[in-house]
C-alpha cells in the first residue's frame, strides 16, 4: 500500500484549529477530492480539533493536540488526539431532536459524522482520539 | 479572512451585511455583538444578509440560533437572506432550514417583515 503520512503537534489554541483545518483542506486537495468534499473534510477536521482544544484539553497550555493525516489511493484518514479527560460519544444528545434543535452547541460531532464516511473514537488514557476516514470515490467500502 | 458586519436600515428593517467566516472566536463574537447592539437599540426586525459569508462552522451555526432565539424572546423577528449553497446545505443537514425564515431577495424579505 502506497501511503503518505504527515503529523502536526499543536498547542491548545484557536490558531491550531485554523491550522488543522487548512492542513486538512490542503491534504484533501492533493488527494484528489473535489472542492465540496475538501470543504467537508476541512470542516470535519476543524470540528474535531475544536473539540480537542476546548472540551478535551480545555485550552490547557501544557497539553497538546496531535493531528495526523494518512493518504492512500483509496482513502484519507485523519486522526485528532487530545490529552483531556476523555469523551463518551454514546452519551451525546441528538442535535436534530426537537428539544435540542434550538440549542447553541452540540452539533460538532454530528457534522463530523455527516461529512466523513467512517468515524471512530478511542480512549487513550489520558485523552481521546477521533479517527475519521473519507474514501476516494470509487473506493467506497463494498463498491466493486 | 475574519468576519465583517455592517448595519443599515431599510423601511424599518435593520439589515446586517455580513462577510467572511462565522467561526468559533472572532467571527461568532462579531455576530453576537452586532445583534446584541441592535436589540439593545430596540430593533425588532433584523435581517442577516449572509450573501458574502464564505464559511460557517458549528459554533457559527450556534451563534445564528442564539441570535434567532434572543431576538424572538425580546419580541422581535430575525430572518436570513442570501444563503450560499454551503450555508444552505449546512442548515438543511442540521434541520435548521425550517426553523429560520430564509429569504432570497432583500425586497421580499422587507415585505415579509412588514406583512
Amino acid at each position: 500500500m502506497n501511503a503518505t503520512r504527515i503529523s502536526y503537534t499543536l498547542d491548545s489554541t484557536l490558531a491550531s484549529v485554523n491550522k488543522a483545518e487548512q492542513a486538512a483542506t490542503e491534504v484533501a486537495t492533493k488527494s484528489g477530492f473535489d472542492e465540496d468534499e475538501c470543504g467537508r473534510i476541512g470542516m470535519a477536521v476543524r470540528e474535531a480539533t475544536v473539540n480537542a482544544v476546548l472540551h478535551g484539553n480545555k485550552y490547557d497550555a501544557g497539553k497538546r493536540v496531535t493531528v495526523s493525516f494518512e493518504t492512500t489511493p483509496e482513502a484519507m484518514t485523519v486522526s485528532v488526539r487530545d490529552e483531556g479527560m476523555g469523551l463518551d460519544p454514546t452519551g451525546l444528545p441528538n442535535p436534530l431532536a426537537p428539544e435540542n434543535l434550538l440549542k447553541q452547541s452540540g452539533r460538532g460531532i454530528f457534522l463530523i459524522r455527516a461529512f466523513m464516511d467512517e468515524v471512530r473514537f478511542r480512549s487513550l488514557q489520558p485523552g481521546t482520539e477521533i479517527m475519521m476516514i473519507k474514501h476516494v470515490r470509487g473506493h467506497d467500502r463494498g463498491s466493486s | 479572512m475574519s468576519m465583517k458586519a455592517s448595519s443599515r436600515k431599510v423601511d424599518g428593517v435593520a439589515i446586517v451585511d455580513l462577510s467572511g467566516r462565522i467561526t468559533l472566536g472572532e467571527g461568532s463574537v462579531v455576530l453576537r455583538d452586532t445583534v446584541k447592539e441592535l436589540s439593545s437599540k430596540g430593533e425588532k426586525k433584523i435581517l442577516l444578509n449572509l450573501g458574502d459569508v464564505t464559511y460557517i462552522d458549528s459554533s457559527g451555526i450556534g451563534e445564528l440560533v442564539s441570535a434567532f432565539t434572543s431576538v424572538r424572546n425580546a419580541g422581535g423577528e430575525l430572518k436570513l437572506l442570501n444563503l450560499t449553497k454551503k450555508v444552505h446545505d449546512l442548515l438543511q443537514i442540521t434541520k435548521l432550514y425550517t426553523v429560520f425564515d430564509v429569504q432570497e431577495d432583500e425586497a421580499s424579505a422587507i415585505q415579509a417583515f412588514n406583512r
